[in-house]
């Protein structure tokens, strides 16, 4: 009963979302405000009906109801409550429907905050979103249909990958999720924005806040992905150039670039084609990187679905949408008249810059990525693309970026001067040489060296605007506080996130230094590693829920005083017959200690010791950009109808 | 420039297979070389982990074939094109410099030269001047100012 109410509230969802791709765009184009004025009941309407039949396929997982076949195929009895609920998005059916769902409340969201949009940009917009939730709910509902029943039922499921069975992982997709398709609104804006004919600096800031949204979302989901490759996979690695996470990646690169041609846009009314080309091209990254590596087109573990049926229907929907705006962009594009000069020199030349090398580290990533199918396809010829093309490719083209990141804010809009700009940056400069030189000194090893360098050049570098703006250390200090107090929080957030990415090279800069062993030890055995001791006290078993487990208890010691306690384990989970090694990690903020427990081979246990300075930082950078971005979405100037409301507040005070 | 790769596959962070301890060199220096080595090269069997990552028995073999190389004196060189002999370009995750490869190791400067011949294209482009007002506008336009 309960899945054929999801089943029915799916397909109702369809037709809504239909109604929305047709309404409100016809109703624009025939200027009728009845029309018009239906776009945000039916976002809603349809965020409704997919709420329901999401809450139908938690309720059916959450009951163990196996004659549905989505739940039989990757749920299991035994498994936590917990992950029954996140197994939901841990499979083809369940993810494409949580996209759908959050597309659902991005079309809402520009429905209920959008009131003060003019109507027509409203109804177009939500139009446009309504165009691709009827596409991809039809997929859903044609081809990946979760509610499916199966007759008859199994006696129980066939359980989840282990490695999905982690806290990490169960809140990733919806963090991801939410960031890859949040790009949609901006993507949305561009269309409705081609179909106008109008691009000003109000589109910009209409644009900008959404956006922003998007990329501390997706920061923050690639952050999590990282990170449980991390502690998960037990490999001791963060970054694998893998086909996914090169997806997730993609629309990260050109989202940044977005963020920051927008604000041109918004300040100087320049860049408005380049904006809405990176607008469509973000939002088809975000598309072609969650669907084609799920297509299995693309070599990655990842990969949920091999169906053929499934990937002709996903080509035609991805043509169909980039390809259609593409060739509205060639159509439409030359009306948007360019305005807003500037010098190349100037703030407006700084994020030019910016957008030009982070879109070519972009084309690098995609380049490598699909080289090994076009070789393929075109040539016969097989070849791989790995870690070592990425690396050698991308950190030139990353280099100019760190070090145009300090410079760019501080440069005057229009015209400026590099010379004196680079002037009021010496102290930055001054620590970024002495950190590097410490460093070099330090490690005797060139490249982190210069890596720490750079971090603390854009640390340091990031807060450059702040202090000249408040004339610190010119000016009395309380003068310089209240200059402080009257800085925009945009300012901040921009310097925060930019601080954010300085913590993050740090800790990649610190990884590189990693120090690693692999040992086999008895129970009563020490290994020294990196000046700590690592004694094995005993291997057991243990076991959980849906596991069995070889546990090792292991004591690290540092002058005889123990640290820490460590338990890693390998569990062999019994439903799916796959083992999976759980990494024990102990932090202190500066450097991770790390423990893995391999194979037993007479008596003896295999360990895999770690020691990894600063790898805390790649998370903590991401997420203190992430909160940047929040900061400067916070800011009151980004929100429209704002000065409004300020206005109130001085007639009562 | 084998250093120089070395520096860069750490910058990537290593990466191990939990593996039999008794595979590893007792020479740490050749080790560490078999490290590098190792994870330019692609496991055949795995979807995206090079030999130093997998736990396939094929990348264990691979793994002690390394060792071996490197124990016998070859070169970095050697022990790739060693392998390369004899699984093709496939192995290398380092994919090789050559016509098929042009456009993937040409990508960089191809990426940065159409970025910058686009701004320098727009900037030529310069946006002609507003027409001058009309007599009607600019007799409009006084009427509003005198107002």
């Amino acid at each position: 009963m309960i899945p054929e109410l999801g089943h029915f509230a799916l397909a109702l969802a369809v037709a809504l979302a239909a109604a929305q791709a047709v309404l409100p765009l016809w109703g624009a184009a025939s200027r009728d405000k009845r029309l018009m004025a239906s776009a945000p009941a039916l976002a809603l309407g349809q965020l409704i009906a997919l709420a329901t039949a999401y809450a139908c396929l938690i309720w059916s997982a959450v009951t163990d109801d196996f004659s549905v076949l989505n739940i039989a195929q990757n749920s299991n009895s035994l498994k936590p409550l917990i992950y029954k609920i996140t197994g939901t998005w841990g499979n083809h059916e369940g993810s494409i429907l949580l996209w759908c769902l959050i597309l659902a409340i991005c079309s809402g969201a520009v429905g209920v905050f959008g009131r003060n949009l003019p109507s027509s940009l409203r109804a177009r917009v939500i139009g446009v979103l309504g165009v691709v939730s009827a596409g991809f709910l039809l997929f859903a509902l044609t081809s990946s249909n979760p509610f499916d029943r199966l007759w008859p039922p199994p006696l129980d499921g066939r359980d989840m990958n282990p490695l999905l069975q982690d806290p990490g992982l169960a809140i990733h997709p919806p963090v991801l999720y939410s960031g890859y398709v949040g790009f949609a609104i901006p993507f949305a804006f561009a269309v409705a924005a081609l179909i106008e004919g109008r691009v000003d600096a109000a589109w910009g800031r209409w644009v900008r806040p959404w956006t922003l949204a998007s990329w501390s979302l997706l920061t923050g989901g690639i952050a999590l992905g990282s990170w449980w490759a991390y502690y998960e996979l037990g490999w001791g690695g963060f970054w694998f150039w893998d086909p996914v996470e090169n997806a997730s990646l993609l629309p990260w690169l050109t989202g940044t670039a977005l963020l920051h041609s927008a604000i041109v846009v918004e300040k100087r009314e320049a860049l408005k084609t380049w904006t809405i080309l990176l607008a469509i091209g973000t939002f088809s990254l975000s598309l072609s990187g969650t669907f084609l590596v799920r297509s299995g087109i693309l070599n990655s573990v990842h990969a949920f679905a091999n169906d053929p049926a499934r990937g002709v229907f996903i080509l035609a929907l991805l043509g169909l949408v980039i390809g259609g705006s593409l060739v509205l962009f060639a159509v439409r594009a030359p009306v948007l008249a360019p305005s807003g000069l500037f010098a190349p020199i100037s703030r407006e030349g700084a994020l030019v810059l910016n957008n030009i090398l982070l879109c070519s580290i972009a084309a690098v990533v995609l380049t490598g990525t699909t080289y090994p199918l076009f070789a393929d396809l075109l040539f016969g010829a097989k070849i791989s693309v790995g870690p070592p093309f990425f690396t050698a490719t991308v950190l030139p083209l990353a280099a100019p970026v760190f070090g145009a990141m300090s410079v760019g804010p501080t440069l005057p809009w229009k015209r400026a001067e590099l010379w004196p700009a680079l002037q009021r940056l010496w102290w930055a400069a001054l620590i970024a040489l002495v950190v590097g030189v410490i460093a070099a000194a330090g490690l005797k090893r060139g490249l982190p060296a210069l890596a720490f360098g750079a971090a603390a050049w854009l640390i340091v570098g990031a807060f450059a605007e702040i202090v000249e703006r408040s004339r610190l250390f010119r000016i009395p200090f309380a003068a310089s506080r209240t200059r402080l107090a009257a800085q925009p929080l945009s300012v901040w957030g921009s310097a925060i996130a930019h601080a954010g990415m300085g913590v993050t090279v740090a800790g990649i800069a610190g990884m590189s230094l990693a120090q690693s062993t692999i040992v086999a030890v008895r129970p009563g055995e020490a290994v020294s590693l990196a000046g700590y001791e690592w004694r094995l006290d005993s291997v057991h078993d243990g076991a959980g829920p849906n596991y069995t487990a070889r546990v090792a208890e292991i004591t690290v010691l540092r002058n005889g005083k123990p640290v820490v306690h460590f338990a890693p384990s390998r569990r062999a989970f019994t439903v799916q017959k796959i083992t999976v090694t759980d990494a024990s990690i102990y932090t202190t903020g500066l450097f991770d200690l790390y423990a893995v427990l391999g194979e037993e081979r007479g008596g003896a246990a295999v360990l895999r010791l770690h020691l990894n300075p600063l790898a805390p930082w790649i998370w903590f950078g991401a997420l203190i950009m992430a909160i940047g971005g929040g900061l400067s979405l916070a800011d009151r100037r980004l929100r429209i109808g704002a000065p409004a409301r300020r206005a109130v507040a001085m007639v009562t005070s | 420039m084998s250093r120089w790769l070395l520096v860069f596959l750490l910058l990537a962070g290593p990466a191990y297979a939990v593996s039999d301890p008794a595979e590893l060199l007792p020479d740490r220096h050749a080790e560490l070389r078999a490290e590098a080595i190792g994870h330019q090269l692609r496991c055949l069997v795995c979807q995206n982990e090079s030999i130093e990552e997998s736990e396939a028995d094929l990348a264990r073999d691979l793994r002690r074939i390394i060792r071996q190389r490197v124990q016998a004196g070859d070169t970095d060189q050697q022990v790739i094109d060693w392998m390369v002999a004899r699984y093709g370009d496939f192995v290398r995750l380092r994919p090789p410099f050559n016509a098929l490869t042009l456009v993937l190791w040409g990508s960089p400067i191809i990426a940065l030269g159409v970025g910058l011949t686009a701004v320098v294209l727009s900037r030529r482009r310069r946006p002609t001047p507003a027409a001058p007002l009309s007599p009607a506008e600019q007799a409009r336009l006084s009427e509003l100012i005198d107002r």
